[in-house]
C-alpha cells in the first residue's frame, strides 16, 4: 500500500494527451489541424506541470503558450492560408529518412533516461537503501504527491524573481547548523501566531557567519536575468510591430517587382 | 496496481515531444508548421525541467533542482513566446510579399 | 466535501472522482442557470430601453419562460453544416468556447469557501482559462468557409489577444493592496461594511474599476465592441454560419464569461460576496457559530454574490442597447493607446500608494543593531492573521531586505 493511483491515472491521461497532440502536430497534413493538435499538446504538458507541484508554471504555459502563441499561431495561420496548396506535399523518401533519424533520437533519448537507476524509482526505495545524502524525511507515504500542505510556488517564485531565495535559505540554515538542527528546523517549520511578528532570537541568528553565508546564498536570486528578460520582451514588442506593420510605398519608385520585393523592402523595414 | 510516476515518466514524455519537434522542423514546408515545431521542441524541454525540480519525483528530494528548474522553465516559456511573435511577423512579412509561407521558397540570400 | 467523501473508506481517487463530479454538476447548474435569466433580462432590458415591454406572455406576466422557448426553439432547429465548413473543426469548436467559459467557475468563489478549487493563484488561472474562449471562435470562424465568419474570427483574435494586456494590469491593482491572488482570499479582506470594498481603498482601485469594465466588455465582445459580430458589416461575424444547438452553445458560452466576468469585478473590487451591511455577522451566521449558521451565512453570500453579478451582467446589456459600435480601428487604438498606459498608471500609481502608507516605509529607520525589529508588521497589504502559514524564512529574509533598504536610505540621507 503506497498512496494513491490518482496521480498516476492524471499522469497517464496528461502523458497520453500530450503525446498524442505532439505525433498529431507531426503527421497531420493540414495546418490548422495541426495548431488544434498543438493545442491538445500544449495543454496536456500543463496539466503535467500541475502534477508534478509547478502549479505556477503550469499556468503560466495554459496562459502563455496555450492562450497566447497557439492564438498568434491560428491567427497567423488564417491570415496566410489562402487554398490547398498541392506543391507542398514533402516527398515521401523525405518523409522516410525523416521519420528514420527522429526515430534514432527517440532512441537515443529513451535509452539515456532508462539508463538512470535513480530515475526510474520513487525515493523512498532507494533512501531505504541509503541515498548518499539522506534527504530530509518529511513523507512518510509512497507518493509524494499526497503532501496535503504542498505549498504554492507562487511566492517563493516571485520572490527569487525579486532576489531573494527563500528555498535556498532554508536549506542552508537547516544544513550548516547541524548542532543546532532542530531549533533550526523548529525555527523554520512553524510559523508564529502571528507571522510578521518579530521573533525573539532574530538578534543573534544574524549575527551568526553561517546566517551571514545563507542570508548571501538566499540573495542568489534571478532579478538580473529578469530584467534582461523585461527589456527582452519590449524589444521584441517593438521589433514585431515594426516588421508586421502595414507596408509603406515608397514615394520615389513603383512598387517593386516579387522577386525584387525582398531585397528592397528588406531595406526599408 | 500501477507503479507510481517516476521522473523517468516524465522525461520520456520530454523525449517524445522533442523528438516530434524536431521532426517537425525538419520534415514541414510551412513556415507556422516549423514554428509548431519549435514549440513541441521547447516543451519537450520544459517537461525536463519541472520533472527535475519536482521534489516528489526524485529519489532524493535534496537532488532535486527545486526553483532553479521551475523559474528556468518560466524563463524558456516566455522566451519562446517573444520568439513565437518575432517569427510570425516575420513569416506574415513574406507572405506579404511571395503570398507564401513556404520556407523551401525562401532562398532568396543562397549564394 | 472531498473529506466527506474519504471518510467512508473510500479509495482516494474514488472520493476525488465522486467530490469532482458533485462539484462539476453544482457548477454546471450555475453555468446554465445564469445564461436562462441573463438571456430573459436581455430582452427584457433591451425592450425597456427601445419603449417597448419586450416578452410579455411566454409563460405569464413577465415572460419567465422565455429563454427555455428559444432553448427548445433552438434545440428544434435543423442542424446545418455548410458544405464549405470542415465538419469536425465546426462541430468541436462551440464545445471547446463552452469548456473555456464552465472552466472559468471552477475558481470563481461564490461565497466564503464555496468555490469548488480553492487556489492561491485562483485569479491566475480565471485570466488563463479566460483567455482560451477566443480559440473556439477561432476556430469556428476559420472552420465555417465564409468570409464572413473568417473577418470575424480574425477580429476577435486581435481584440481579444490585445485587451488580455489592459485586464491583466487592471486586475493586478486590487491584488497589489490585497497582496494575494487567492479570490478567496480577496474577497475574506473585504468583510464588514461596504467602506472595506478595495473599491474604496484609495483613488486608483477607483479609477481602475472603471478601466476595468470597459476592458471587461471589450474583451468579451459586447457592444458597443462587438466588432466580431458586428451584423452591420459581417453579417454575425463568426456566428454566422452557426445555427440550432451550436448557436446556442455559443452563445451560452458567452453570457456564462459575461457573468463570470462581472464576477469576479464583483470579487475584486465590491467585496465578493460580502454585503453593503454585514448583515450576516449581526445575525450570528458565521461559521464560528456552527455548521448550521454558517451555511445560512455562505447562502446570504452566494445571493450577495449573485446579485452583483447579475448587476454586472445589467451594466452591460444597458450599455449594449444604448451606445453605438465603435470601429474596429478605434477598439485597437482605445486599448492600446489609452487603456494600457492608464492602467499601467494606475498600477504604478497604487504600489506608491501602497509603499507610502505601510508602516514599515514610514517608520523611522532602526539602527544596524536592531535590525531584525524591524520587520514589517504590516506586509504586505492587510493579509495579517491570513490562514496559510508561510514560510517564516521568507517574511525573515523580506524584513531583513526592507531593513537593509532602510539602512541605505539612512545613509544616503546622511551622506551627502
Amino acid at each position: 500500500m503506497s498512496g494513491s493511483i490518482l496521480p498516476t491515472i492524471l499522469f497517464f491521461l496528461f502523458a497520453s494527451l500530450a503525446c498524442a497532440g505532439a505525433v498529431g502536430v507531426l503527421l497531420l497534413q493540414r495546418i490548422v489541424y495541426m495548431a488544434g493538435a498543438l493545442l491538445v499538446s500544449l495543454a496536456g504538458v500543463a496539466g503535467l506541470f500541475f502534477i508534478a507541484g509547478a502549479d505556477f508554471v503550469g499556468l503560466v504555459q495554459l496562459m502563455v503558450y496555450v492562450g497566447g502563441t497557439v492564438v498568434l499561431l491560428a491567427f497567423g495561420v488564417m491570415l496566410t492560408a489562402r487554398r490547398s496548396q498541392p506543391g507542398w506535399q514533402v516527398p515521401a523518401g523525405q518523409w522516410a529518412a525523416g521519420l528514420a533519424v527522429g526515430a534514432v533520437l527517440l532512441a537515443v533519448l529513451l535509452w539515456s533516461v532508462l539508463a538512470v537507476p535513480p530515475w526510474r524509482s520513487v525515493w523512498p526505495t532507494v533512501s531505504a537503501e541509503g541515498a548518499p545524502s539522506g534527504g530530509v524525511a518529511t513523507v512518510t507515504t509512497g507518493s509524494a504527491y499526497q503532501q496535503e500542505a504542498q505549498p504554492g510556488t507562487i511566492g517563493p517564485l516571485g520572490w527569487a524573481l525579486l532576489g531573494v531565495r527563500t528555498d535556498r535559505a532554508i536549506q542552508q540554515d537547516s544544513s550548516q547548523a547541524p548542532l543546532d538542527s532542530s531549533q533550526a528546523q523548529a525555527n523554520f517549520s512553524q510559523a508564529p501566531p502571528n507571522r510578521f511578528q518579530a521573533r525573539p532570537d532574530s538578534a543573534q541568528t544574524v549575527l551568526d557567519p553561517s546566517q551571514e553565508d545563507a542570508r548571501q546564498t538566499g540573495r542568489s536570486g534571478y532579478l538580473l536575468p529578469f530584467e534582461i528578460i523585461s527589456v527582452h520582451l519590449v524589444l521584441v514588442l517593438i521589433g514585431a510591430a515594426f516588421l508586421a506593420r502595414a507596408r509603406i510605398p515608397f514615394p520615389s519608385s513603383p512598387l517593386p517587382a516579387v522577386g525584387e520585393a525582398g531585397l528592397t523592402n528588406g531595406q526599408a523595414g | 496496481m500501477l507503479h507510481p510516476v517516476t521522473l523517468a515518466h516524465y522525461l520520456v514524455v520530454g523525449a517524445v515531444l522533442f523528438s516530434c519537434g524536431v521532426l517537425c522542423m525538419v520534415l514541414k514546408r510551412n513556415a507556422l508548421g516549423v514554428l509548431m515545431g519549435v514549440e513541441l521542441a521547447l516543451n519537450g524541454a520544459n517537461i525536463n525541467w519541472v520533472a527535475l525540480s519536482s521534489p516528489a519525483l526524485r529519489a532524493d528530494p535534496a537532488w532535486s533542482l527545486g526553483l532553479d528548474g521551475q523559474l528556468m522553465a518560466l524563463f524558456v516559456i516566455v522566451l519562446a513566446a517573444g520568439e513565437a511573435a518575432v517569427a510570425l511577423a516575420i513569416a506574415l512579412n513574406y507572405y506579404r510579399l511571395y503570398l507564401s509561407v513556404d520556407v523551401d521558397q525562401a532562398s532568396q540570400l543562397k549564394g | 466535501m472531498l473529506s466527506w467523501f474519504l471518510q467512508f473508506g473510500f479509495p482516494d481517487w474514488l472520493a476525488y472522482g465522486a467530490a469532482g463530479l458533485v462539484k462539476a454538476i453544482l457548477v454546471l447548474v450555475l453555468v446554465l442557470f445564469v445564461p436562462m435569466l441573463a438571456l430573459w433580462m436581455e430582452r427584457k432590458i433591451a425592450g425597456r430601453i427601445q419603449d417597448r415591454l419586450g416578452p410579455t406572455r411566454t409563460g405569464g406576466r413577465f415572460g419567465w419562460l422565455q429563454s427555455p422557448a428559444d432553448g427548445i426553439k433552438l434545440l428544434m432547429k435543423e442542424d446545418i453544416i455548410p458544405a464549405a465548413a470542415d465538419p469536425l473543426l465546426f462541430r468541436l469548436a462551440p464545445y471547446l468556447s463552452f469548456c473555456a467559459a464552465f472552466c472559468v467557475f471552477v475558481v470563481l468563489p461564490v461565497a466564503d469557501g464555496w468555490a469548488p478549487a480553492g487556489w492561491d493563484s485562483a485569479l491566475f488561472f480565471f485570466l488563463a482559462v479566460a483567455g482560451l474562449e477566443v480559440f473556439g471562435v477561432i476556430l469556428a470562424g476559420y472552420a465555417s468557409g465564409s468570409k464572413w465568419s473568417l473577418f470575424g474570427a480574425m477580429r476577435e483574435a486581435a481584440q481579444v489577444v490585445s485587451y488580455e494586456v489592459p485586464l491583466g494590469l487592471c486586475v493586478l491593482v486590487p491584488v497589489v493592496v490585497v497582496g494575494s491572488l487567492d479570490l478567496q482570499e480577496i474577497g475574506r479582506m473585504q468583510e464588514g461594511w461596504f467602506t472595506g470594498w478595495l473599491i474604496f481603498h484609495d483613488p486608483f482601485v477607483f479609477l481602475i474599476f472603471w478601466i476595468y469594465a470597459a476592458c471587461a466588455m471589450a474583451g468579451l465582445n459586447r457592444a458597443p465592441f462587438d466588432l466580431p459580430e458586428a451584423e452591420s458589416e459581417l453579417v454575425a461575424g463568426f456566428a454566422t454560419e452557426y445555427s440550432g444547438f451550436r448557436w446556442a452553445v455559443f452563445f451560452m458560452a458567452e453570457y456564462a464569461a459575461m457573468f463570470a466576468w462581472s464576477g469576479l469585478g464583483a470579487i475584486l473590487f465590491f467585496g465578493g460576496w460580502n454585503g453593503p451591511v454585514p448583515v450576516a455577522s449581526w445575525l450570528g451566521l458565521v461559521s464560528a457559530n456552527g455548521p448550521v449558521a454558517g451555511f445560512l451565512g455562505n447562502l446570504l453570500g452566494m445571493v450577495n454574490f449573485l446579485i452583483k453579478g447579475f448587476l454586472g451582467v445589467t451594466v452591460m446589456i444597458w450599455a449594449r442597447w444604448t451606445l453605438p459600435r465603435l470601429r474596429i480601428d478605434q477598439v485597437i487604438a482605445m486599448c492600446w493607446k489609452y487603456c494600457v498606459p492608464l492602467a499601467t498608471l494606475m498600477l504604478v500609481g497604487v504600489v506608491l500608494w501602497q509603499g507610502m502608507t505601510l508602516e514599515w516605509c514610514s517608520a523611522p529607520p532602526a539602527d544596524a543593531a536592531q535590525e531584525p525589529s524591524s520587520i514589517p508588521s504590516q506586509w504586505p497589504g492587510r493579509s495579517a492573521g491570513s490562514g496559510k502559514a508561510a514560510p517564516a524564512a521568507m517574511w525573515r529574509f523580506a524584513g531583513r531586505l526592507c531593513a537593509d533598504l532602510q539602512v541605505m536610505e539612512n545613509k544616503e540621507e546622511i551622506v551627502p
